[in-house]
């Protein structure tokens, strides 16, 4: 009996996580139906599942209208640029406020968690003018730049929460055990903090990949990521539903990848602390 | 040789005067116990002997040289630490041969030293696990293993028992005993449990309040406590204290007798009168916890059973040449 009912509580759990998984993948896996379709068909009502015509040419017009491979790049380098240098300045900062904090630290990381809750659009005039007084519109550094500022509070207090996990004693062992801090840096402290850092950097470069505010009011053409380039499909002359799936079929795909491989560690590391 | 001499050491945190001047003189090759109420100090005064902190003042020295500007890792001293503080990405190998790699040592001297420690502390098999693949027990093995393999001048513990069950504890304490009189490596050794104490320590350090109270063999604390919270500290059940009357006829201020230096009397008239509230029956012994009026509550000891229940007058006889008498302020009087 209490048999019977572990296995029909599996089966119902089972199919629960199966249909709320869909439920969750489905937009998804309806803009990448309808970036097969023809403009027409994207529009049916009611619309087609599977049996409709299947066709590539919306990817032959998107690549002709605009190039790929240069908002590709563009995101490549505005992600990857922000996210190093949010590293860069990251590790140093969480490193001393998790190892030799003082009564100002916590402070410290309100302040700075604070800052994200202030809505961009907020600061979105002034910056505009600044980067248009320094000459940073439309430029990858630019938006590098901002990208990093950004994202940097949320990398900090990532990193923050990882190497406070790192107990201290350990770092004292070693120190007892002969190590200098250059060795104990490199035998001890980089080993054990590297799941904590590549899940950060996955996080961040996710984070950075997929933000649309500053890069679209910042970058018009030749810095433009692909965030812009999509937005670039929903025009005033008219929406294109097909062209614009395809579009953002073609944005997702290289963080989509990444996301599959990584997610080992990014689970890992969203969960790291909360169980052990 | 590791002979360890704190002079006038002194540590503070900010304005919180944590150790107000320790003097200590170990000797090479002995064993020290520092015990002490709960946030007293030993810790700290432990990590200072490391050099995981700096003093405020006073000096520290290890076979005569001053070592209070000396890092850590160039003490020569080594340490478990109660939390193990293993390193969680190598394996016991690692673990164990870590401070030899630091040193130096080419890879087949760091095998076989690794491999000798490993086979003292019975870690054999387990030589190639990670830490987390190994119970608290053989955790604590590996951490003593990196202390001894690197043949320091002196072992710091802190409390390194503290998370085993009390079967193993026991165990281990002889272990721990047995390796560091094989060793013949001085050994101080933090503890709050004066059981561990007593039987491990050739000389014991009691603090209280970041001050040392007294320091001396297991005996000495013992049978000559130099103070009221030596006295107190040391022996279980604790002493009883008595004060007025019966102690100013002995011509002190307080008296202190130990449970087991007081005779029980069914129906005596002398001694100390009194109503049992409860009697602990242990085969081996029978603990008497008697309400004896004015003089409050009293504890005695008898070996074996003792046919006596909660509710029985009793009479409580101390044994006159065993009592301790302090002066007003505490200190041990001699005659
Ligand atoms: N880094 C520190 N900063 C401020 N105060 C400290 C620090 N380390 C220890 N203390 C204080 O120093 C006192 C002694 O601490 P210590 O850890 O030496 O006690 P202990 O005797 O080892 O106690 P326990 O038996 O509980 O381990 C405590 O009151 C503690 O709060
Ligand atoms: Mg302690």
């Amino acid at each position: 009996m209490a048999r019977k009912s572990t296995t029909q509580r599996v089966v119902v759990s089972t199919i629960g996580a199966w249909f709320f998984g869909f439920l969750i993948f489905f937009p998804i896996l309806w803009m990448v139906l309808a970036s097969f379709k023809t403009e027409l068909e994207a529009f049916a009502i009611p619309p087609s599942f599977l049996f409709f015509h299947w066709t590539t040419e919306n990817y032959a017009t998107v690549q002709e209208r605009s190039d790929y491979l240069l908002h590709a790049m563009n995101s490549i380098i505005i992600a990857g640029g922000s996210t190093l240098i949010a590293l860069l300045i990251a590790i140093p900062a969480a490193w001393s406020m998790a190892f030799s904090p003082t009564k100002r630290t916590k402070d410290i990381l309100l302040w700075m968690l604070s800052t994200k809750m202030m809505p961009p659009v907020g600061v979105l005039v002034p910056i505009y003018l600044i980067y248009k007084s320094f000459g940073l519109l439309d430029s990858r550094i630019g938006l590098v730049f901002i990208l990093c500022l950004g994202n940097l509070p949320i990398v900090i207090w990532m990193l923050f929460t990882y190497f406070k996990e790192i107990p201290r004693d350990i770092l004292e062992a070693a120190r007892m055990d002969g190590a200098t801090i250059g060795r104990e840096l490199v035998y001890v402290l980089t080993p054990m903090a590297i799941p904590g850092l590549a899940s950060t950097m996955l996080l961040n470069l996710i984070l950075a990949w997929n933000e649309a505010f500053w890069t679209l009011n910042l970058s018009t053409s030749n810095a433009a990521p692909l965030t812009t380039f999509i937005a670039s499909y929903s025009s005033p002359e008219g929406l294109f539903w097909a062209k614009l799936s395809a579009a953002s079929t073609l944005a997702i795909a290289p963080i989509l990848v990444l996301g599959w491989f990584s997610q080992k560690q990014l689970v890992r590391g969203l969960t790291f602390g909360a169980v052990k | 040789m590791g002979q360890i001499t704190l002079q006038g050491v002194q540590k503070s945190f900010g304005p919180v005067h944590i150790i107000k001047g320790a003097d200590l003189e170990i000797a090479d090759g002995s064993f020290v116990v520092f015990v002490g109420p709960s946030g007293c100090g030993k810790t700290t005064l432990l990590r200072l002997i490391a050099g995981l902190e700096d003093v405020t003042g006073g000096s520290i020295l290890i076979d005569g040289k001053n070592v209070v500007d000396t890092p850590p890792a160039k003490r020569g001293l080594s340490m478990v630490f109660q939390s193990y503080a293993l390193y969680p990405h190598m394996s016991v190998r690692g673990n164990i041969g870590f401070g030899l790699k630091m040193a130096g040592l080419s890879k087949d001297e760091t095998n076989r030293k690794v491999e000798a420690a490993a086979a003292t502390l019975n870690l054999t098999p387990y030589l190639d696990r990670k830490p987390r693949e190994l119970s608290g027990g053989q955790r604590q093995r590996v951490a003593i293993g990196r202390a001894i393999v690197r043949e320091p001048k002196a072992f710091l513990f802190d409390e390194p028992l503290s998370n085993l069950d009390a079967a193993l504890r026991v165990q281990m304490r002889i272990e721990v005993t047995r390796l560091q009189k094989q060793l013949g490596t001085t050994a101080i050794y933090v503890t709050h449990d004066q059981v561990e104490a007593m039987t491990m320590a050739d000389k014991i350090v009691v603090l209280n309040g970041g001050k040392i109270e007294q320091y001396g063999s297991p005996l000495e604390l013992y049978e000559r406590p130099a103070n009221l919270f030596v006295a107190g500290f040391i022996g279980s059940p604790k002493m009883n204290f008595v004060t007025g009357e019966n102690a100013a006829q002995k011509g002190a201020a307080t008296i202190g007798v130990r449970p087991e230096h007081i005779k029980i009397e069914r129906d005596g008239a002398g001694g100390w009168p009194g109503t049992i509230a409860v009697a602990e029956h242990l085969g081996s012994d029978t603990f008497l916890y008697v309400d004896a009026g004015p003089l409050g509550m009293l504890t005695a000891r008898y070996i074996g059973e003792l046919s006596l229940h909660a509710g029985d007058r009793v009479s409580l006889v101390p044994d006159p040449a065993r009592i301790h008498r302090f002066d007003a302020s505490g200190n041990a009087l001699r005659n």
